[in-house]
């Protein structure tokens, strides 16, 4: 809940001043300023520009750009509703029509009391446990509208545990967020209790997710024969485990055995994830006792150019959905004229469906740290970004707590492990924008700017952050560099098929059984994604159609299930591999509603530079309404198809380019729908 | 016919190497670098476009100039899209023509749909562009979402912005960024919100908004356009020329509608502005057609008699009876002349033609004698030529700039904006000046060091630099010996080494921590290359010749002339100050800086005009105040000058033009001093003026007549007919043969012709056989007067200084909006951003005195009083006050005082010992009643301005002291004042200085031999 003081120009002026000396330092000041106030007084317009030394128009400019930065006083409480595709295939709408009609007000908006505001996001990176709320900053899974009542009835959510008596039994109860979202906080909070009850000495250790999150909150036991798991655990059950005598892998209907046997997490190749879900994430001990640094430590005794083409060998192509070889791009930037260089982390992942970025950065962040250091290694970087998402409020308070202990212990800072190496990694937070997640707008957003994305060439390689030559990879691409260089380019490029080389973090979400996360090589089919690992449906309705890639992605029916994850095999059936995303409907789902979605999202995150996107979208809205309401449809169906054309190959980056993706699969399988649309009132379907 | 320019896209790429592509079949050769849209232009293919400009950086956002390149897929954006060796490029296939038809579609559904009709300008890109590629407005539909109902800004008096007519396209925000650097523009939101607004959603009056016009200039439709142009319709025919205002000279289109002018449009390829202007040069011409503008010649026997309209052939007949009658009665040098910086070369070439010839003395002087004349002085001192070093253009090579004494933004705001191109671009910025000038500090422009100095100190400021440079061993040696006068350089590092020119001793004087001055010096002098640019906060003050001096010192000691990038570079106030001191309108100088006592100069003109010059000086302007109020000075023509309101001292002004048989006035309006005056001859406004202007980097730019005179006459054959009716005839045949007669008699200007100037553009002098094209760099090599020469720059504390009386001490300037006396600009809707002159005060020195912000004041000197609104500020250090001298009911002019110059009795009108006090009731200025000062003793000013040249060599002995002094006097001093002098030493006069009596007698001398 929020109590915030009233406006005062004086600590408007110093909450800027503490950041006048970052570079581009307008984002985190404006989100100072938000935690100051509660919202961006447009008072502070002019403060925050002579301070900065920015034109008034500049920081007007960015402040009415980021979805965050408020120019009214927020409600005490602050419900944001996922709208994602994830959460929409298990609820979304109907749990956004029951918080609209209940507090009798659209998003953006405040009750009249103040009591609380009410808004939208896309995507809170839980799309396995929907539909998911963030209310106050804190997760929710597996939200129905009277779990939704009961959280605004709640006062303040329990407090997250971090560990307690040293000499204990090692119990691990998962802090990421996805756990947190169905409650992993109060079993922790219980078990606490339940031990003290019973002079149990325990240690209570926040690991991260082992990514089986249907399983969540999965807590696991250290036991003489290794770690054994029970889950989905709530705080009803902590009591009967303790009598079953968990903590010495008694026996309880919620004992799944030993972790490792866990038929979903044996059957997955871990080599990005071996650590998530294993450690304490901000253990620095147990990140060197398991193979940590060995990557960097191998890497400070290689040439640039040697580790590039390691990279280049390897195969390891960017896992942020566009799949360029990062050795190739790493070399540019070595490749490019002497001074100043950057290496920025791309950690705004943005893409309905997928969660492994925060999933890493929550469970395993000193992974990414290596990543970046032997990034900024290869190309004489001093400085580092990463650029996290809003949205995820756990990993940036994880990832923060690991980059403090690495300074400590000399892993980041003057003189890396004793080295010439000198690095450093700065965290900015974005500020809800889906566009962000496109490197060029990222850098800009970077830079203190409104985050619109700029024309290439020049690449970031060459001309990148604040103009100089810059790596920008997202966190996956980053944690998968440690284990490259430790074990060897042949070893990776061992797993995989055809051109796309290792393992995918796959993350299975939507209406799925088994959602979670499936670090598999490239090559499994969706079938054995969605049907072997998945499960099927949640609903237990028929699965209907996966969408694979992210909400520019496309969909895709059942019968083309055989599609293997490959960067190549999709493209050619018109789709994307994207981050690894794979959202599952089942038949109830409307996919004119989906296409028309689609248009919606891009209408909602365009960053609005060129026209194709900025007015297209709209219009494509506009379309599928009248197709909705059987208003002319083959006509407008026909315009639909022209203004996708212009989309995809007149828009200036892939946000415009790639929405008609979902929008023409949808229409090209699911043609009936769109066909249909207007002849009866939308069904809702049935409850899944 | 409208000489529309034609726009390649993108930017020039410059040099080598170069890349051959074929375009639709067509091969091009361009420079690596080049987009394939300005390629594509340049093979004479036009692919449609609406985001891209040749002004701006590529965006990329209008996706309409969308090609396809063989081998690659997709269709990029031929803007963002750099050629590539061989590239196969087509603008023109059928999915290009689709996704261009698709595009506009989207534009036309949010887009107003009578923006032809509606205006008749057809100016909007989006409907030609769309009737182009063949696009229809109506196949999305009535009723999606628009913004064709939001209302325009009509806030700003000159252009309109009207948000239906917005395409987003960022030109403008990206213009007010790229081109003016104020980024008073943004977009709104995201996505379809996306909106531009100024400021943070203000109106544009209330907004950063500098009014400058960039942003309505590249705006493709009509969402930003000229008021003028939605009254006045579509102009149809164009004439280039060049504006009237600052020194910067400014290159337009003066774009017209019948005879009517419509607007003024800034030219690309304009040497001095490169497509930029600002608020006057852009909007504020409206004077030209005010209806003060008198037309007729007026006539009156005595100043308070009404004027009398008269005919030209009568004004001009009974102006020469006048002159010639005073010329019976008091001997040939009772009359003389003022030329107008606002004038073209060719005007003040006849006006001081006309005092040389027909008035038969050389009693011509400029305004210029009020600004710029130190620097003439002192640059020819150092450096052998009386002009600034660089082209505006050489700023974009600078490192560290240097700037003293000067408020680009405001009085030269299109070169402050290339300068802060530069600084953004990275270049390092040292602001000498007591104010907190917005350069100090504004978006993305941070000085380096502000070193905030008191008025009148700038000499030991400029001495402590090169203290610094000197004793820290960073000479650039190798210059020094190689361009450089060793024995005068030895003499001056002896002299400047001494620890009395240290920052810590110079403390007391300047106020300005030795720190701060120490780190400025190294990093001015540890520069790459290193530019000077000053204004009149250098020239105007009693060493303001001195200061030239002292900076030209320290750019030859760094080694930071005659290349990119460096030299010392006036920012001329006027438009044509250059050219008025070029044209030989000082009484010591012909045309060309040649002085008058050189016989063979002399022959050359006396062969040309028929005429005998007068070897000796005539009399500067404050001379001939002193001399008329002495009662020997009886009639003089002024050209375009407000000596009543822009010259110091008022009272003694304004009682030298009472003491005078015969004033003649030629200007637009009646101006202050025309209250004075006796014959009023109408002037011609720029857009009637045919001749040349030169700027502050010594181009001559075309002045050309966009309408016909409206007095019938130009102001040179007004002039001529005045000389003729004189007894001396002067004839030409038009503005050119003026020209060609100025390049006969003057070698810097011998290959100067309207010809030459109407075929390349403009040129910048020198230009000759040696430089045909003129010169943008001097002293490249060597100096123009051989070795560069060292010359010692003692510090003179000025006897202005703050007392107990006068606590506070008084420094001007000028304001965006507004134009020296305002003469023109209070004539324009400019006013709406500046009604009057107002004072700023320190919060500490207000509190003091109990002034309030707002409140009404007094400003009082010794001299004179006045009263204004006072606005407190910290821009200022605590006791000084600052003023502008715009409105001539403030006189601001009526406190500052008869100090000068030495060398060049250049006014101190940058320090004026004050005191300010709240008063309750508005109060005229003073000027009416203290008239004690009119009667100031003219023999003490003689002694005061003689031992004032004394104190500028201390350290030269005696001996050799006392030489300089009278070499001084006989060049720069007229033979009467010398006389006087002689007298007053024989008389024994008090206070003289032995150097002056020591002086005198060898001035005796060589009279006497």
């Amino acid at each position: 809940m929020s109590q915030h003081p009233g406006w005062s120009t004086e600590r408007a002026r110093a909450t800027a001043v503490a950041h006048a000396g970052e570079r581009g330092a307008l984002l985190p000041v404006l989100h100072a300023l938000q935690r100051e106030f509660g919202y961006v007084d447009p008072r502070a317009v002019p403060v925050v520009a002579d301070v900065l030394n920015l034109s008034r128009a500049e920081v007007h400019g960015v402040v009415t750009f980021y979805r965050d930065f408020r120019s009214e006083p927020l409600g005490r409480r602050v419900v944001k509703v996922c709208r994602a595709e994830a959460c929409q295939s298990v609820g979304a709408d109907r749990l956004v029509s029951h918080v609209q009609e209940r507090l009798g007000i659209g998003f953006g908006q405040s009750t009249a009391d103040g009591a609380v505001s009410l808004d939208q996001v896309f995507c809170l990176g839980n799309c396995a446990l929907g539909p998911s709320v963030m209310v106050d900053g804190i997760v929710q899974g597996r939200v129905d509208p009277p779990r939704l009542d009961a959280l605004l009835a709640e006062s303040a959510p329990a407090r997250p545990v971090r560990g307690s008596d040293p000499d204990g039994v090692v119990v691990y109860v998962p802090r990421d967020s996805a756990a947190r979202a169905v409650g992993a906080d109060a079993v922790a909070v219980e078990i606490e209790a339940e031990a003290r009850k019973r002079s149990v000495s325990v240690t209570i250790v926040r690991n991260g997710t082992r990514g089986m999150l249907w399983l969540e909150p999965l807590v696991e036991v250290a036991t003489t024969d290794g770690r054994v798991a029970y889950g989905p655990v709530t705080p009803d059950d902590v009591a009967s485990l303790f009598a079953a005598g968990f903590v010495d892998g008694g026996a309880h209907p919620l004992a799944l055995g030993p972790t490792d046997q866990i038929p979903a997490l044996a059957r997955q190749q871990r080599i990005t994830f071996a650590r998530v879900g294993v450690i304490d994430p901000v253990s620095a001990e147990e990140y060197e006792a398991t193979g940590g640094l060995e990557g960097i430590r191998r890497a400070l005794t290689m040439m640039p150019g040697d580790i590039c083409d390691e990279l280049v060998e390897s195969g390891l192509r960017g896992r942020g959905g566009a799949g360029f070889p990062a050795g190739i791009k790493w070399q540019t930037v070595v490749d490019a004229p002497p001074g100043e260089r950057f290496v920025c982390c791309n950690a705004d992942e943005g893409d309905s469906g997928t969660f492994a970025d925060r999933m890493l950065m929550e469970g395993d962040p000193f992974l990414l740290i290596e990543g970046m250091l032997i990034a900024a290694h290869t190309i004489g970087a001093r400085q580092g970004f990463v650029y996290l998402r809003s949205e995820y409020p756990d990993a940036l308070a994880t990832l923060g707590q690991a980059l403090e202990v690495a300074r400590a212990c000399g892993w980041l800072g003057d003189s890396v492990l004793g080295t010439e190496l000198s690095f450093d990694i700065t965290i900015r937070v974005g500020a809800g924008s889906y566009v962000c997640g496109e490197e060029t707008a990222m850098l800009e957003s970077l830079e203190g700017k409104r985050g619109v994305v700029r024309a290439k060439p020049p690449l970031p390689a060459i001309e990148g952050l604040f103009g100089r030559p810059t790596i920008v990879n997202n966190v996956l691409t980053l944690a998968t560099v440690p284990p490259i260089i430790a074990g060897g380019a042949a070893a990776y490029r061992a797993f995989g098929v055809g051109r796309s080389r290792g393992t995918q973090v796959f993350q299975l979400a939507g209406n799925v059984a088994r959602g979670g996360v499936m670090e598999l090589p490239f090559g499994v089919t969706i079938a054995e994604l969605v049907d072997d690992c998945g499960g099927g449906t949640r609903s237990g309705r028929p699965v209907r159609a996966a969408q694979v890639g992210g909400p520019l992605g496309a969909y895709f029916p059942e019968s083309s299930f055989d599609l293997a994850m490959d960067y190549e095999e999709l493209a050619a059936a018109d789709g994307l591999v994207g981050h690894g995303g794979v959202v599952v409907f089942d038949d109830s789902v409307d996919f004119a509603r989906q296409a028309r979605f689609a248009m919606e999202f891009c209408a909602e995150e365009s960053c609005g530079k060129c026209t194709p996107c900025r007015v297209g979208a709209v219009r494509g809205v506009e379309l599928m309404d009248r197709v909705l309401a059987g208003d002319d449809v083959r006509a407008n169906l026909g315009l639909l198809e022209d203004l996708c054309e212009v989309m995809t190959d007149g828009s200036l980056c892939a946000m415009g380019g790639l929405t008609p993706l979902p929008v023409r699969s949808a229409l090209r399988h699911f043609r009936d729908d769109f066909d249909r649309a207007g002849d009866s009132v939308v069904s809702e379907g049935d409850d899944p | 016919m409208i000489t529309a320019e034609r726009d390649l896209g993108t930017k020039p790429v410059g040099g080598e190497p170069t890349v051959a592509i074929e375009v639709d079949g067509r091969e091009i050769t361009v420079p690596e670098g080049t987009s394939v849209l300005r390629a594509a232009a340049l093979a004479g293919i036009d692919v449609p476009k609406l985001c891209a400009t040749d002004r701006l950086d590529a965006f990329g956002s209008c996706r309409v100039c969308l090609v396809e390149i063989e081998g690659r897929t997709g269709t990029p954006a031929s803007c963002t899209t750099p050629v590539e060796a061989g590239m196969l490029v087509s603008t023109a296939t059928d999915h290009l023509a689709r996704l261009r038809r698709g595009v506009m579609e989207l534009y036309l559904s949010d887009h107003r749909r009578d923006c032809v009709v509606g205006h008749g300008n057809g100016e909007c890109e989006i409907h030609d562009l769309a009737a182009l590629v063949g696009a229809r407005g109506d196949r999305y539909g009535d009723g999606g979402e628009t913004h064709l109902d939001l209302t325009a800004d009509e806030s700003n008096p000159y252009f309109t912005f009207d948000p239906t007519a917005c395409i987003v396209c960022s030109r403008c925000v990206r213009a007010c960024d790229e081109i003016q650097g104020t980024i008073a523009l943004t977009i709104q939101g995201r996505g379809f919100d996306s909106l531009v607004v100024a400021s943070a959603d203000d109106k544009f009056m209330d907004s950063e908004c500098v009014s400058c016009g960039a942003c309505v200039q590249v705006c493709p439709t009509d969402a930003l356009v000229e008021k003028a142009v939605l009254e006045l319709g579509e102009p149809d025919r164009s004439v280039l020329t060049t504006c009237a205002y600052c020194g910067v000279g400014c290159s337009f289109r003066a774009e017209l509608r019948g005879d009517e002018v419509v607007r003024m449009v800034p030219t690309k390829d304009g040497g001095a502005n490169a497509g930029h202007s600002c608020v006057k040069g852009r909007f504020a011409w409206g004077y030209a057609n005010h209806a003060d503008r008198v037309l007729t010649p007026l006539l009156r026997e005595r100043t308070t008699d009404p004027w009398q309209e008269a005919s030209w052939e009568e004004a001009i007949r009974r102006t020469a009876e006048r002159f010639l009658s005073i010329q019976e009665r008091f001997g040939v040098d009772a009359i003389g002349g003022i030329t107008s910086s606002r004038c073209t070369n060719e005007e003040i070439f006849a006006v001081q033609k006309m005092i040389r010839t027909a008035f038969r003395n050389n009693n011509v002087d400029t305004c210029a004698r009020v600004c710029h004349s130190p620097t003439g002085f002192g640059l020819k001192q150092t450096f052998g030529a009386s002009v600034g070093t660089q082209d505006f253009r050489s700023v974009e090579h600078a490192d560290v700039i240097l700037l003293i004494g000067a408020n680009p933004t405001d009085a030269h705001p299109v070169f402050a904006s290339r300068m802060k191109r530069r600084l953004r671009q990275g270049a390092q910025l040292i602001v000498v000046d007591p104010r907190r000038i917005d350069l100090v500090r504004s978006p993305h422009v941070e000085a380096a060091f502000h070193l905030p100095l008191l008025p009148g100190t700038n000499v030991a400021l400029v001495n402590s630099l090169a203290y610094v440079v000197v004793t820290e061993g960073l000479v650039d040696e190798r210059f020094v010996a190689d361009r450089c006068d060793p024995g005068e350089y030895a003499r001056w590092r002896d002299f400047i080494s001494s620890s009395e020119h240290s920052p810590e001793a110079n403390e007391q004087y300047t106020g300005v921590p030795a720190a701060d001055v120490r780190a400025a010096a190294r990093l001015y002098a540890g520069a790459a290359n290193a530019a000077i640019y000053y204004g009149l906060g250098v020239t105007e003050h009693s060493q303001g010749s001195t200061m030239v001096m002292g900076m030209a010192n320290l750019a030859m000691a760094t080694g930071n002339i005659g290349r990119d990038g460096v030299g010392v570079n006036p920012l001329r106030g006027q438009n044509n100050v250059q050219g008025s001191c070029d044209m030989g309108s000082f009484p010591h100088e012909l045309s060309g800086y040649r002085h008058v006592s050189d016989d063979a100069t002399r022959a050359l003109f006396d062969a040309r005009w028929g005429t005998t010059v007068d070897p000796e000086p005539g009399l500067r302007i404050p001379n001939m105040f002193s001399a008329a109020i002495g009662g020997e000075f009886k009639g003089l023509f002024v050209q375009g000058e407000d000596l009543a309101q822009s010259d110091p001292n008022i009272d003694h002004v304004v009682a030298a033009l009472s003491a005078m048989e015969c004033v003649v006035v030629q200007d637009l309006f009646l101006n202050e001093t025309a209250k004075y005056a006796h014959v009023f001859l109408p002037g011609t406004s720029f857009l009637e003026k045919d001749g040349t202007f030169t700027n502050a980097e010594r181009r001559i730019n075309r002045v050309r007549p966009v309408t016909a005179a409206r007095t019938g006459k130009q102001e040179w054959e007004v002039v001529c007919e005045l000389a003729t009716a004189m007894g001396h005839p002067m004839r030409y045949a038009n503005a050119a043969e003026i020209m060609d007669e100025v390049a006969v008699l003057t070698p810097t200007f011998a290959g100067v012709s309207f010809a030459k100037l109407d075929e390349v553009g403009s040129v910048q002098w020198p230009c000759n056989d040696a430089a045909p094209l003129g010169t943008p760099i001097m002293h490249i090599g060597e100096f123009v007067r051989g070795k560069g020469l060292f010359v010692e720059t003692p510090f003179v504390p000025t006897d202005e200084r703050a007392t107990r009386r006068y606590p506070l001490l008084l420094t001007t300037g000028r304001t965006l909006s507004q134009y020296n006396v305002g003469s023109q600009t209070r004539r324009t809707r400019n006013v709406e951003w500046y009604r009057e002159d107002v004072l700023d005060v320190h919060p500490a020195d207000a509190e003091e005195r109990g002034i309030r912000d707002g409140d009404r004041v007094s400003l009082r000197s010794r001299v004179g009083e006045t009263t204004l609104h006072a606005r407190l500020s910290d821009r200022i250090p605590q006791g000084v006050v600052y003023t502008t001298f715009h409105y001539p009911v403030t006189g601001a002019n009526v406190v500052t005082t008869e100090h000068s110059d030495w060398a060049t009795n250049c006014p101190e009108y940058k320090v004026t010992a004050v005191e300010v006090a709240p008063v309750h009731a508005p109060a005229g200025n003073g000027h009416d009643e203290t008239s004690r000062h009119a009667g100031r003793d003219p023999n003490a000013d003689l002694v005061r301005m003689a031992n004032q040249i004394a104190d500028q060599f201390p350290l030269h002995g005696p001996d050799a002291a006392a030489e300089a002094v009278a070499h001084h006097l006989r060049m720069f001093w007229e033979p009467h004042m010398r006389a006087h002098l002689l007298a007053l030493v024989d008389t024994g006069s008090e206070g003289l200085d032995p150097v002056v009596v020591d002086a005198a007698s060898r001035l005796r001398a060589t009279v006497g031999s």
